[in-house]
């Protein structure tokens, strides 16, 4: 059992908002996932320049070691480096080799992710979700099934640029598909079957898809229980398996889309007495872009 | 009225207020306030009582239900009146997944759609949809019967034993050994019944079908021994 929540904001004057909301969302699905927790928020980005979310200890200096050009924001054991765009490849080599105990867990224009182990209300407060803006977040509450208790097991996934993945459920083809995938590019940080999820989509945008058809293909390709929300740059969508084994509610305003495993999740939000409350059906996808 | 609001009261402790009426109490009318989705609202009732939610319910509201009426003003999640065995649970919203699993009697009403597995393994109890209802419905149904007045998805009836299914829009697939059936008299009748008990009294029982079992799966049969 695991709890995931989502938002997308379609209501701007709510982005100062987006962390507290997504927090009193998260904090709600304890009950489903007490082990660890994590989300994704997509802020504002800058113009040439690129976030890089890390992960580790004694990350104090390490913004100002990589040079004047590089911007680190320090949350508890996560950093976010605001990197010039066309220095991330220089960046991440001398992460790779200086500092090989640190780990990118998340990239892109906009995205920030965080993940650890504990209590969701107490994951979220050690990296102030609270005070976080943004357009859009994906939050996921952990209940270790398949694998241990870890921050490396803990989801969002991201496996491209601005792209993160929460999932609840499980893959039982996901050693097969990660043999597909390696070869072609795609790169594994754990031994986690969401994490091929993840890296499978990511390969389908690569090769042109939209969002919305690389879930269509996901339908075919991955054998399993599945309640997947995925964020991009600018997209948002959910899709559950064909039987729907995993639960999933979401409600729709004028303001926002939100999405939970539960409605519990949902009761604090603006407006939801008046939302279009409804239950995703099985093998449909369904996507959100913003402009 | 007794009025009992969930953003004072522990869930916990309307339940064991409940649990605890007498056959003959004078406090009939119950009214929920602020639900707000929590799991397991009355359930367990076991008195000629009517509870009114005042909102969205969670999962297995009013499940095992006996003698009460509970209405819920809203939507209900997963396994709403769940084994019910008497008395009347309507909804005025949607239904998510497995309502009136394997209830034994009474009658859910649900004004909206219900979701996948509606009425599985349902074993006498009457449900009576008013919009459409999901995949796998009436799974493994064993007697009682299902009233929809939209579609039905995918597998409907699958391996169904002998629940009466009646459907007025279109079904998109039945499951192994249901089929289509005759409307006779007696289903005219039952069907009348049942649509006037959920308040459908302007709905006419014409254009419904009817689907059961073709008890092709009741006894072992040596050409399938393959299959075991």
């Amino acid at each position: 059992m695991c709890g995931i929540v989502g938002l997308f904001l379609k209501d701007r004057t709510l982005e100062p908002q987006l962390g507290s909301l997504l927090a009193g969302m998260l904090a709600v699905m304890t009950d489903r996932g007490p082990d660890s927790a994590g989300f994704a928020v997509y802020g504002h980005g800058e113009t040439g320049r690129i976030k890089l979310t890390v992960r580790g200890a004694n990350l104090t200096d390490l913004a100002s070691a990589l040079g004047p050009d590089v911007h680190g924001t320090l949350r508890d054991s996560h950093l976010v480096l605001s990197v010039p765009a066309v220095q991330e490849d220089r960046v991440r080599g001398w992460l790779a080799t200086e500092r090989p105990d640190v780990v990118v867990i998340g990239a892109g224009k906009r995205i920030e992710l965080y993940k650890e182990v504990g209590l969701p209300a107490a994951v979220s407060a050690r990296f102030g979700l609270d005070g976080m803006a943004g357009t859009h977040g994906i939050g996921h509450t952990r209940m270790a099934t398949e694998s241990a208790v870890t921050t490396d097991g803990a989801h969002p996934f991201s496996t491209g640029a601005d792209q993160c993945l929460v999932h609840n459920g499980s893959l039982s083809n996901h050693r097969s598909l990660r043999r597909m995938l390696e070869p072609k590019g795609i790169s594994f940080a754990t031994d986690n079957d969401s994490e091929v999820a993840a890296g499978y989509l990511s390969w389908k945008l690569r090769e042109g898809a939209t969002l919305a058809q690389a879930l269509e293909a996901g339908l075919d390709d991955l054998d399993g229980f599945f309640t997947f929300v995925v964020g991009t740059e600018n997209g948002f969508a959910v899709l559950r398996d064909p039987i729907a084994c995993k639960p999933a509610i979401m409600a729709e305003t004028d303001r926002y889309v939100a999405f939970g495993s539960e409605y519990r999740a949902l009761v604090g939000l603006p407006g939801i007495e008046d939302a279009r409350v409804f239950e995703p059906e099985p093998a449909r996808v369904y996507a959100w872009e913003r402009n | 009225m007794q009025v009992v609001d969930l953003a004072e009261v522990s869930r916990r402790d309307l339940n064991g207020r409940l649990h605890k009426l007498a056959p003959d109490t004078n406090e009939t009318h119950w009214r929920v306030e602020n639900p707000k989705g929590q799991h397991a609202l009355v359930a367990g009732l076991n008195a000629p009582i009517t509870v009114e939610i005042a909102g969205h319910a969670g999962y297995y509201c009013a499940g095992m239900n006996q003698q009460a009426t509970v209405r819920i003003e809203g939507n209900a999640g997963v396994g709403v009146a769940e084994n019910m065995m008497s008395g009347t649970v309507h909804v005025l919203g949607d239904v998510s997944q497995s309502a009136g699993a394997t209830a034994h009697g009474g009658l859910l009403i649900v004004d909206g759609n219900a979701s996948a597995r509606c009425g599985i393994s349902m074993k006498g109890i009457d449900i009576v949809v008013k919009g459409s209802i999901g995949p796998m419905s009436a799974f493994m149904a064993q007697s009682g019967a299902l009233v929809v007045l939209g579609d039905a998805g995918d597998a409907l009836g699958d391996s169904i034993y002998e629940a009466r299914l009646y459907v007025r829009g279109s079904v998109r697939s039945l499951g192994a050994d249901c089929i289509e059936k005759d409307m006779r008299a007696e289903h005219r009748e039952q069907l009348r019944q049942l649509l006037d008990a959920a308040g459908a009294t302007d709905v006419s029982v014409d254009g419904f079908k009817r689907y059961g079992s073709a008890r092709t799966l009741y006894n072992f049969h040596v050409d399938n021994a393959a299959a075991y």
